[in-house]
């Protein structure tokens, strides 16, 4: 359901206003990504710096947050990225999405900076801005669980902080519901830079819906069907299966990408976690499908760590630091999760650390002492732990690997992995083409999940070695695939249950709120998102020059496994790029038409940046 | 003490916390999706241990003994509480005497409401619609028998199987 109603929250003020939106805005823009873009365009100033008072936190809720659609409750946040200095875009599940709406809000918007440091409640319609003296410093889900004690209602759900983002580690995250991050790009950072520990919110509000019955047939039929095959990986390994899958295919990032196939894959498989350390599966609100694997270390050095795990946590602070003892992996995510630090970035960064040690370009004097060799588990989680506080070494992995190269030099910028100053994720674009061209023209960096466009190269439909020229409209249809997603705020481990997303996601859309929505709507709808998106990014500075790949990628073969001798030629890049600059309707250098702008609606954007 | 009525029983092994419960009583009861007006309640206390709580229909309920205004009476056969909404004025002992937290006060009707087992539908639409399976309409002797049953296969597997 929509109440209409954007919550802003000045906190250089300490003042507040809601702003009221239509019917035709709210259809317009309907909801997560593309709401949250939308109000980080309008709200975030050309030349923001990403840490200060300017910059903006775009929060806009799933129109189905607080129903039984499954999967829907979630919610996106949106600001100038610190890491990319673009829109960074993130999404996160659970109870507090379902809080944000129970209070009354499609979307909340928070800037300026607090004169010290504060936590935000959102009690229904009241703001109260509360002194976090005593919180500040608190690990993530500490906070959260402190700020309910304080108010003493369980029903309080927060989005917090930790020792990262109070530090402005670059990618340090958002925490909500223990487990749930808006995860990438650093909007933890932002949120330490303005003083925040957390946004706590209480909702008490009844959340109601057009056409109950229908609705509840229609999300009762997909919750069933989340229980069958078109789920099991998620039930019952979680991602964490994709462990094995990725090490056959030789696109297991091993030793910060410098390998494609891990000898220790087995013993940080799903099914070797599986077997030896999952405790339960849980769920977010309102899932069915309950794919996070709650781990335990019950013995050894790490005994004690207890964490939920995931796929690109597992590769970044796993294989790519060539780790394949699985305790002192799960040790690691959980200090990042409590510091409150994306994992893939993390890890990603360590094993850039971990190379430069390989190389004699850092050494054990840099490291105060720790031999960073590739395996050792106990100096991967010394590392997070020295980041979070920016203690040592860790000041400088802080800023993230494309600083860090940036300042260490002497060829370290070779293998520093990362697109537009984001982290690298867990499939090596070598071997999966179509994937590379994704990775290359995301707005928020490479990413796996708004681009998808591994799931060609993955499920044969192309080959995956080569490139192709029509790998650009390719990786245009699956990021508008995956915009869908992110825009109706389905989580996408629930797409197999969908027949045809076209029709039924509209007509859920329609069920609830009683607004039309035909499939043409959604695919516009979607075109819109992207390229809201994109033209935040050229009013911040964007050139074609983004849009490419580290290194790495393009200059070294893939050694061994099975995707030996695979690499991404620059022309076959240039090809691919094109060929996705031309299905997006874009000019040759990347630029949006004004008539294409215009043709979305967006009048006022193609005024700004349309060519 | 002594409970033979049946009711919801959670099997904390197979609830994922999703919350769906809450939301499909609410949905049932007052048509909207608001978990504050759910008469069963998912605890949720992370990261792993998660229950949903709803009346368990006690025998010589205390909640039925500590209401002052006699509003609540019990169904001698199904053991469901009845609140007459005259007598009920909000007052909160009923809620205060569970021992499982399962009474509800209704911020809009200011009277008390809990678990009736969706007696007018036939069947607990919580259920109905609890995709884990981790809810069922039971008794603890039928939970205990189930238990026994399942420990003594395990424990004598070969000879079930006769293998």
């Amino acid at each position: 359901m929509y109440w209409g109603k954007i919550l802003h929250i000045d906190v250089s003020e300490r003042k507040t206003h809601v702003q009221y939106v239509d019917e035709e805005w709210l259809r317009k823009y309907v909801g997560g990504v593309c709401m949250a873009s939308r109000l980080a365009y309008d709200n975030i100033p050309v030349g923001a710096d990403p840490l200060g008072p300017e910059n903006a936190l775009c929060f806009a809720n799933s129109v189905f947050s607080g129903t039984i659609v499954p999967v829907g409750t979630k919610y996106a946040v949106a600001t100038k990225s610190p890491e990319t200095g673009f829109l960074g875009d993130c999404l996160a599940g659970s109870y507090f999405a379902a809080a944000m709406k129970r209070a009354g809000y499609d979307g909340i918007v928070v800037k300026g900076k607090a004169d010290r440091p504060i936590w935000i409640f959102i009690d229904d319609d009241a703001v109260y801005f509360n002194d976090a003296a005593d919180l500040w410093g608190m690990e993530t889900f500490p906070t959260e669980e402190a700020i309910r004690a304080k108010v003493g209602d369980e029903r309080v759900r927060a989005c917090t902080i930790g020792p990262a983002g109070e530090r402005l580690v670059r990618f340090a995250n958002l925490t909500n519901d223990r487990g749930r991050q808006a995860g990438r790009t650093g909007p933890g950072a932002v949120m330490g830079s303005k003083l925040i520990k957390a946004i706590a919110i209480r909702g008490t509000k009844p959340v109601k819906v057009a056409d109950p019955q229908d609705l509840l047939a229609m999300s009762q039929k997909l919750a069933e069907l989340a229980q069958t095959t078109k789920t099991e990986k998620y039930r019952i390994l979680g991602t964490p299966a994709n462990v094995l899958n990725m090490n056959r295919l030789g696109i297991l990032p091993t030793r910060n990408y410098q390998q494609g196939e891990f000898e220790g894959a087995e013993k940080i498989s799903g099914e070797y976690m599986h077997e030896h350390y999952t405790e339960k599966a849980v769920a977010c609100a309102g899932c069915p499908i309950a794919c996070e694997q709650v781990t335990h270390v019950k013995e050894g050095e790490f005994k004690g760590a207890r964490t939920s795990v995931d796929y690109e946590s597992l590769y970044a602070l796993g294989s790519n630091c060539g780790v394949d003892s699985m305790a002192a992996i799960i040790a690691a995510i959980e200090r990042c999760d409590l510091y409150g630090m994306d994992t893939l970035s993390t890890g990603v960064t360590i094993s850039w650390a971990m190379e430069c040690f390989q190389r004699g370009i850092l050494t054990k004097e840099d490291f105060d002492g720790l031999e960073p060799v590739w395996g050792n588990g106990k100096a991967v989680v010394e590392l997070v732990r020295k980041i979070a506080y920016r203690e040592g070494i860790g000041d400088l992995l802080a800023e993230g690997v494309k600083r860090a190269a940036a300042k260490v030099g002497r060829g370290s910028e070779h293998f520093a992995m990362h697109v537009k100053g984001l982290e690298c994720c867990g499939y090596d674009a070598r071997g999966m083409q179509t994937f590379a061209v994704g990775c290359a023209v995301g707005t928020r960096g490479p990413c796996h999940n708004r681009s998808l466009a591994y799931e060609p190269d993955a499920k044969g439909e192309v080959d995956r070695l080569k490139a192709g020229p029509e790998r650009g409209k390719l990786a245009k249809g699956t990021e508008d695939f995956a915009g869908v997603f992110d825009i109706m705020m389905f989580c996408k481990f629930i797409r197999g249950c969908f027949k045809d997303i076209w029709s039924e996601i509209p007509q859920l859309y329609t069920y609830t709120t009683g607004f039309a929505m035909t499939p043409d709507d959604l695919r516009q709808l979607t075109e819109r998102s992207w390229n809201i998106k994109k033209a935040f990014n050229i009013r911040h500075g964007w050139t074609m020059k983004d849009d490419w790949l580290p290194p790495r990628w393009l200059k070294d073969p893939l050694p061994s496994g099975g995707s030996k001798g695979a690499y991404v030629k620059e022309d076959d890049l240039r090809m691919m790029i094109q060929s996705y600059y031309e299905a997006r309707g874009w000019t040759p250098e990347g630029m949006i038409p004004k008539e294409k702008l215009i043709s979305l609606g967006l009048d006022d954007i193609a005024e700004d940046i349309g060519v | 003490m002594v409970t033979q009525f049946q009711h919801i029983v959670c099997d904390p092994t197979k609830c994922v916390g999703c919350g769906y419960c809450e939301l499909i009583c609410a949905m049932t009861k007052h048509q909207v999706f608001d978990p504050s007006l759910s008469r069963i309640r998912n605890v949720r206390i992370e990261p792993i241990v998660m229950l949903s709580v709803s009346c368990r229909m006690c025998n010589d309920a205390p909640c039925v003994l500590a209401c002052p205004r006699n509003a609540l009476t019990q169904d001698p056969e199904k053991g469901i509480i009845r609140v007459d909404e005259d007598k009920c004025d909000g007052c909160g002992w009923c809620i205060e005497a569970c021992d499982f937290g399962a009474i509800v006060l209704n911020p809009n009707t200011k009277r008390v409401e809990m678990c009736d087992l969706c007696a007018d539908l036939g069947e607990p639409q919580c259920v109905l619609y609890c995709e884990k399976d981790a809810l069922s309409l039971s008794a603890p002797e039928v939970v205990a028998q189930k238990t026994r049953r399942e420990v003594v296969s395990k424990l004598l597997q070969e000879l079930v199987s006769g293998s």
